[in-house]
């Protein structure tokens, strides 16, 4: 692969723009990069930052990581939104709903499948599912979490794809939930918790724990659907003109 | 000390050299592959920073899951090409932006 590297300059840049004026742009933008890092060298390195508050309240957050306590606690409005992000995101690519489309997740065992393929697969896939449920779990007290463990368990179900006997489809009422009942759980406790304590998403110190397992989960369900949506979408695109294309 | 200063050096380098590569490549799939080894790279240098949080995500969604759905666009992007013309899938034949 890197013996047929090839540059070039100016082929894949259609924009339209003159030579000079792209490296005006590419200046100004290597100038821009520059200020930014001396902005970041010369910030003052004596400031202590958020890390000791962080530490000397960890036992109020419900969790162990420093970093769920963060992301799930003390600024759990970031997550939710990027969790509300990742669903316009599957949003904007997925078909509108239909009751009758393809069941969440079909297998056709006609479709010839190398033996080795299927061998590895069937060890791959309840690994993967068991890897990110422990990346899951062992978020409260170390590195680990949602995002990592919707990842991997995304990552079996692309597996599978790719092997091609099974199919996902978007379409149906359950593969719907999925996509958002991530959201669903963490605005439903973002409300209550508001109502009990009187500020939203500040949860009760004595029931943290448990709630932040709980919109952990369902958070992962949900990343590993959208995440997985976006690529079976994908790939049932890049499958379409081979159908239009054979007679 | 200063073979970890050394490792640290390879690693940033590396990954400056991997990113310079993947952009300016010329074929989408060379430009695909190498930006997942950067996503690797990154990877490791997230673990010397003691950011194991980060250094999972990097590697399960940045490598990972990222490197799949370009490479998943690649392909459809290549099919595309096939049906139009039979040259595999460059920058020229796909980013086909309307100009104003």
């Amino acid at each position: 692969m890197f013996l047929r590297l090839e540059f070039s300059e100016g082929k894949h840049s259609r924009s339209g723009l003159s030579l000079a004026s792209r490296w005006l742009l590419g200046g100004v933008i290597s100038l821009l990069s520059l200020a930014l890092m001396l902005a970041v060298i010369s910030t003052d390195k004596a400031t202590p930052g958020l890390a000791e508050w962080v530490s000397t309240h960890l036992d109020r957050s419900g969790v162990e990581n420093p970093v769920t306590a963060v992301l799930l606690n003390f600024r759990s409005y970031d997550t939710l939104l990027e969790i509300a992000v990742l669903l316009i995101v599957a949003l904007a690519i997925l078909p509108g709903p239909n009751a009758d489309a393809a069941p969440w997740l079909s297998v056709d065992e006609r479709k010839p499948v190398s033996p080795l393929l299927a061998g590895l697969l069937c060890w791959l896939v309840p690994m993967a599912l068991l890897v990110g449920g422990y990346l899951l779990w062992t978020g409260a007290y170390s590195p680990g979490g949602a995002f990592q463990a919707a990842a991997v368990i995304a990552g079996a179900g692309v597996a599978l794809t790719v092997a091609g006997r099974h199919r996902f489809c978007w379409q149906s009422s359950a593969a719907r939930l999925s996509l958002m009942v991530g959201l669903l759980m963490f605005m439903l406790v973002a409300a209550v918790s508001g109502l009990i304590t009187g500020t939203t998403l500040q949860y009760p110190v004595a029931h943290a724990g448990w709630l932040i397992l709980l919109i952990e989960t369902l958070a992962t369900v949900s990343i590993a659907a959208i995440l997985l949506a976006l690529f079976t979408q994908l790939h049932d695109m890049a499958a379409a003109p081979d159908k239009e294309g054979a007679p | 000390m200063n073979t970890e200063l050394l490792l640290d050096m390879l690693l940033a380098a590396g990954a400056l050299t991997l990113a310079g590569l993947s952009l300016l490549a010329r074929q989408v799939f060379t430009a695909i592959l190498l930006y997942i080894s950067m996503g690797l790279l990154v990877t490791i240098i997230w673990v010397r920073l003691n950011a194991w949080d980060v250094a999972i995500a990097e590697a399960a969604i940045g490598a990972g899951l990222t490197g799949a759905l370009l490479l998943i666009a690649w392909r459809r992007l290549a099919d595309e090409d096939a049906l139009q013309t039979s040259q595999p899938a460059e920058f020229k034949e796909v980013d086909d932006v309307p100009e104003t």
